[in-house]
């Protein structure tokens, strides 16, 4: 960190700067030790704040759940509704082949991708809310 | 059969490196803790190839091919059900888990819920879905073994069974990452190479020599051909035939030719059938008849639509209930890199389910003798003899067949070191040589098993396992994960109502010979038990609310902080409370020796 390296020798520049960092972390301490705390011990505001963590981790796992089960699920209830899509020739191949054999991978790939962004999100927030 | 020496030869290699990496390894590691030092040093990518190494068991290798060859479109929701059940893990289980710090199914229901009886009803399961799960991979060892050699199906079996009790014995492959990463790449190759092999092969070929699977027929045979009958098969006749036979069929001793019309005809074991080149080939009875109707999907089965959807659930919340996969998350370091992890194994999981499909399709063309004799499992070990000559055929033979031994021999490992831990530990009194004697009751009963029930199809059996893991260890997972209101009494209810429903279905159909409603019913219990698993968890919960551990919000916490906070703990097998009220050592975040 070149701010906080005091410069050598010279006076003007070194102070200054020094002394800013040094109660900027002093008090960024003090404060994450406060709300690590409220979390660690189950204050009412630490509680809160995983509660609502939880039920965002919840949501976001139950929206992506319920979207995989539905797409899976729809899939042999269009072919019993629709028999013709079951005999369907997509670029010399069958449909249900395509889509059973190679389609459904990248969905779920996809699915996969999408929740850990969004859980790493979630908790990217939920660290700077109890660190800030 | 002929022996094929050079697959014998590949199976001996493949199972004597087994035994040398696990004695060889076991010094390398040797307690948990080195396990979790271990850990530090591997990256997701390595960890995702180890436990896709030892999840892609027998069912994988060989089942989903034969079921490919034998059932067609309908059984390609095995291996989409295979890759789904990570999803499902990932999304809900896979970084809670990591942090709750439990290296296994009982040490977590026993840290969530803080009971010893919840913990011996935890235990028993993973004994039970161990065992269930081992079925198959020993009834694949003997049809492996069998297909090379023509020894009876129990010889395989038995040399697999003995192979993994020694290596658990002696305290091998218990945590060496780079051996089971390797061993997935082993599988794809085995199964990859063939198939690139024959692709090549038959793009060589002139169109008129070709069968084609779009025809509107059944499968025929291309030249006269002779069939053993090994077990008992009812077969379905499309298309009226003369052939010869020696042997039981319909009930009836034949020696000689033999008229069959449309209809289904009963095939006594030891029967010898002589098909006339050009014959329509029979097909074992509940799988499609012709190939158009096998092109289709919902051509199979009684209820095919229920018998999908029942299926699909089981694999999706199957996976995560699974004890030897679950042992191998532990090898991450935290949860963030348990996400990772797991979407890696997915992927690694969509690229090897290719290659099965794809020889399904072409043991359709090569071997279809397999769908009268009802050992479709064999498909693979069987297609490069078939469908190739001379040496590029005994190689490839070779390549599939040590390919299958491995994963015969690493799954069975893993079960078995799962099965024995929690006997030897909770079941048992622990002492090491408690450890020996769980390490072969571990390995004999299933061993048992195989030799009295009826062969399954190798997938369809290890699905009778998923479906018992979904309506057991899912709902304590995800209730334990995600709901505060979850007590011990609730969980020991909800595990006993749906699993043992599960389980009073699945031995059953693991002894076959049900009615084929029944089979339906039966052979895919969870669309019903795993909802009734739920409901008894919930409302039995419901009614025990005193029961809610007092520290419940603590656990939350630890469940669900982000690992930069730096608030989850290794090895935490007693109550995360306690621990870390009376512990301070642990607090600082150091693993317990």
């Amino acid at each position: 960190m070149s701010e906080a390296a005091p410069g050598r020798g010279g006076w003007g520049d070194a102070p200054g700067r020094r002394v800013r960092v040094v109660l900027a972390e002093r008090r960024r301490t003090r404060r994450v030790h406060r709300t690590r705390s409220d979390v660690e011990e189950q204050t009412h505001v630490g509680e809160v704040l995983v509660r609502q963590l939880v039920r965002e981790q919840l949501t976001l796992a139950l929206r992506l759940g319920l979207l995989t089960v539905a797409v899976l699920f729809a899939i042999p209830a269009t072919f019993a509704l629709v028999p013709a899509l079951r005999t369907m020739d997509v670029y010399g191949l069958r449909l249900p082949w395509l889509v059973l054999g190679i389609g459904v991978y990248p969905f779920l790939l996809a699915i996969a991708w999408i929740f850990n962004r969004g859980a790493e999100h979630n908790e990217q927030e939920f660290s700077e809310m109890v660190e800030s | 059969m002929q022996p094929n020496l050079f697959s014998l030869f590949a199976i001996v290699v493949v199972a004597v490196l087994t035994i040398v990496i696990g004695t060889y390894g076991a010094r390398l590691a040797r307690s948990t803790s080195d396990f979790i030092v271990a850990s530090r040093s591997v990256g997701p990518r390595w960890n995702a190839a180890a436990i896709s190494g030892e999840y892609l068991s027998a069912a994988s290798f060989l089942g989903v091919a034969g079921l490919v060859l034998k059932d067609g479109a309908d059984a390609l929701w095995y291996p989409v059900g295979f890759t789904a059940g990570f999803v499902a893990l990932l999304l809900f289980v896979a970084a809670p888990l990591r942090r709750s710090g439990a290296y296994t199914l009982p040490d977590f229901a026993e840290a969530r819920l803080g009971s010893a009886v919840l913990r011996r009803v935890a235990t028993v399961f993973v004994v039970l879905i161990g065992w269930l799960y081992l079925v198959p991979q020993l009834q694949g060892a003997g049809l492996t073994l069998s297909t090379v050699t023509g020894y009876p199906l129990w010889v395989g079996a038995a040399v697999v069974a003995g192979v993994v009790m020694l290596n658990v014995i002696t305290g091998g492959m218990r945590s060496i990452t780079f051996v089971q990463a390797f061993q997935y790449w082993l599988k794809l190759t085995a199964l990859a190479v063939p198939v690139f092999v024959l692709l090549i092969h038959q793009a060589g070929q002139d169109a008129a020599s070709r069968q084609s699977l779009g025809a509107d027929a059944p499968p025929f045979f291309v030249a006269d051909t002779t069939v053993d009958v090994e077990t008992d098969v009812t077969l379905q006749v499309s298309t009226p035939m003369v052939l010869g036979a020696t042997g039981g069929v319909d009930g009836v001793v034949a020696d000689g030719p033999v008229y069959w019309a449309p209809g289904t005809h009963e095939v006594t074991e030891g029967t010898r059938l002589d098909f006339p080149g050009g014959a329509a080939v029979p097909v074992v009875s509940g799988s499609p008849v012709d190939n158009e109707s096998w092109l289709q999907p919902l051509s199979s089965g009684v209820f095919p639509l229920f018998e999908t959807y029942s299926l699909v659930l089981a694999l999706l919340l199957g996976t995560m209930g699974l004890p030897h996969v679950l042992v191998r998350f532990y090898t991450n370091p935290d949860g963030r890199a348990a996400r990772t992890t797991t979407f890696v194994v997915i992927a690694l999981l969509a690229l090897f389910y290719l290659f099965p499909v794809v020889s399904g399709l072409f043991a359709r063309l090569a071997v279809p003798t397999l769908l009268v004799t009802g050992t479709s499992d064999a498909a693979v070990l069987l297609l490069p003899g078939a469908a190739l000559q001379g040496w590029p055929a005994q190689a490839l033979g070779a390549l599939v067949a040590a390919g299958a031994f491995a994963a015969f021999l690493l799954t069975a490992s893993g079960l078995v070191i799962s099965v024995a831990g929690v006997l030897a530990t909770d079941l048992l009194p622990a002492r090491v040589r408690d450890y020996r004697v769980a390490a072969v009751a571990g390995g004999a009963v299933p061993l048992a098993f195989v030799l009295a029930a009826s062969p399954l199809d190798l997938a369809a059996s290890v699905a009778l396992a998923f479906a018992v893991a979904a309506s057991s260890f899912c709902p304590l997972l995800l209730l334990g994960i995600w709901w505060r209101g979850l007590t011990d009494a609730g969980a020991v209810a909800g595990m006993v109502v749906g699993g043992g429903l599960a389980l009073l279905a699945v031995v059953p159909a693991a002894f076959g010979r049900l009615p084929p409603a029944a089979e339906a019913l039966f052979g895919q219990p969870a669309a019903l038990t795993v909802p009734v698993a739920f409901l008894t968890m919930v409302v039995v919960s419901l009614r025990t609310q005193d029961r809610v551990p007092d520290d419940v919000a603590r656990i939350m916490l630890r469940l669900h902080a982000p690992d930069r906070l730096g608030l989850t703990e290794d090895r935490d097998t007693t109550r995360f409370g306690i621990v870390s009220a009376a512990t301070p050592r642990v607090r600082s975040g150091r693993h317990r020796r």
